[in-house]
């Protein structure tokens, strides 16, 4: 029963192969996509004006709170006909691929935005007042002073959280995109061979995400020293 | 959007003929939802605090046992280690414990397994935050315990644990409301909690958006509730000088 049948892993190597496809792009989407959205709800937040702030709050406090499966079903409902509405629906798209990175980007947002934020609050107000004194404007105080430092400083935070987002973008199961775990547990149900499928998938996420984390306190230590 | 809303439709007896409304169904899921983040963050604490005790006590295979435990549970995907729970591990058993696993009714058998794999998922990051917590302890506390003529348990059960646990009280109330979301991962394995009856009512009343909004925001409120939980535990367990801020 445990014996890994590795003919057939051979013979099913494009299922896998575009489901590890599936998985890099919704990753990457998902981290690229939400340190942009995240910069903007933190530079939202420690604004001065009112509304922003709490524009940001609400975001952040609203989707933090509900759970992932609920928010990749929900874009998995909205994303179709928001596209057939507004974009006339092409055939060539696959809506579940776009509906899983819309989720994700939107939910990273939240989560980078907190982590930027505390980046920024991190840093000493002098900072902010000797911008203002060499007669910098708020942008190019957030540009060229506060974000390269504050990144500097959330580095390794930022990093441990691209493993979570790598790790829960398996989550896609939800919504039958076919990522590298679903296909794993596809081909492990057509050929009788879910359990020692399922240990590969384990075994293989272990792997990378050991690996990467160990990479990111290599960093961390370096960083300190 | 063509979209006729018809709230109605929760208020209606249920398809399957079960003396239930789809409301209820929902209410239902929600008490689910509860019963499995309270019971999988009990098993959470303990397996956390067993592993927790194993990396700080000052022997090298304890701590390696340790950190491998770490290491798995938090480098393998939620999703990966519900499945790994429900269709590999009772093949793994002995055939005797396997069969009896499969004798159970399906929903409890679910249910428990949901529990298992939250409870050690969650364990390993409670592990880490006691084993800090009593790193951050001064030495002096384990010495002192020592000159007293404490044993190395009475001194991890009497001196180090009772502190460590009332500086990590914030994060371990927090990782509460991070097991009340994964539950919803527990729907994969077909535990009928919150988004398990999302799911199900959009297969039963073709009304997604009304049983979405109604779940989602059972989901925002036992949310409110965790968070009203947590600040007053804090505050009835805060100690001056111990808390940090």
């Amino acid at each position: 029963m445990f014996a890994l049948d590795w003919d057939s892993i051979v013979a099913a190597r494009n299922v896998i192969g575009a489901g590890v496809a599936v998985t890099l792009q919704v990753t990457l989407v998902a981290i690229a996509g939400g340190i942009v959205g995240g910069a903007v709800l933190a530079i939202c937040a420690v604004s001065g004006r009112r509304s922003l702030q709490l524009f940001a709050k609400f975001y952040v406090a609203l989707f933090r709170a509900v759970p992932l499966v609920m928010l990749l079903l929900w874009f998995f409902l909205i994303v179709p006909q928001v596209l057939r509405t507004f974009f006339g629906l092409s055939p060539s798209i696959d809506i579940r691929l776009v509906s899983a990175m819309v989720a994700f980007v939107l939910l990273e947002s939240a989560f980078f935005a907190e982590i930027i934020r505390a980046g920024i609050l991190g840093l000493s107000k002098g900072q902010f007042e000797a911008a203002a004194a060499l007669g910098m404007t708020r942008y190019q105080t957030m540009r060229l002073v506060i974000l390269p430092q504050a990144f500097r400083a959330m580095l390794p935070i930022m990093l441990t959280q691209c493993i979570v987002i790598f790790q829960d973008t398996s989550l896609v199961y939800v919504i039958s995109l076919g990522d590298f775990f679903r296909n794993t547990v596809s081909i492990g149900e057509r050929d009788g061979t879910l359990v020692p499928m399922l240990l590969l998938a384990g075994a293989a996420y272990w792997a990378i995400c050991s690996g990467l984390s160990g990479l990111v306190r290599v960093l961390q230590n370096r960083a300190a020293a | 959007m063509g979209y006729n809303w018809n709230w109605g439709v929760l208020l209606q007896p249920v398809a399957t003929g079960e003396a239930a409304t789809y409301l209820g169904w929902i209410l239902h899921g929600l008490l689910l939802t509860a019963a499995l983040t309270l019971s999988a963050w009990l098993l959470a604490l303990f397996v956390g605090t067993a592993f927790g005790i194993l990396r700080a006590w000052p022997s090298r295979l304890c701590d390696a046992v340790g950190a491998t435990y770490v290491s798995l549970f938090r480098n393998v995907p939620l999703i990966v280690q519900f499945f790994i729970w429900f269709f590999v591990v009772p093949e793994v058993l002995p055939t005797a414990v396997g069969d009896w696993i499969k004798s159970i009714t399906p929903s409890t058998q679910v249910f428990i397994v949901s529990v298992l794999a939250l409870g050690f998922f969650t364990g390993a990051r409670i592990c880490e935050q006691v084993r800090a917590g009593i790193a951050a302890l001064p030495d002096g506390q384990v010495q002192a315990a020592q000159a007293l003529g404490l044993t190395r348990l009475q001194t991890f059960r009497l001196v180090l644990l009772p502190q460590c646990f009332r500086r990590i009280l914030p994060p371990l109330t927090s990782e509460f409301l991070i097991i009340s979301k994964n539950s919803a991962v527990a729907s994969t394995i077909g535990l009928l909690e919150l988004s398990g009856q999302a799911r199900q009512l959009v297969d039963f009343t073709a009304q997604p958006y009304e049983s979405f909004i109604v779940v989602t925001l059972a989901y925002i409120g036992l949310n409110v509730v965790i968070l009203r939980l947590m600040e007053w535990i804090q505050r009835r367990s805060r100690l001056p000088g111990m808390m940090g801020a």
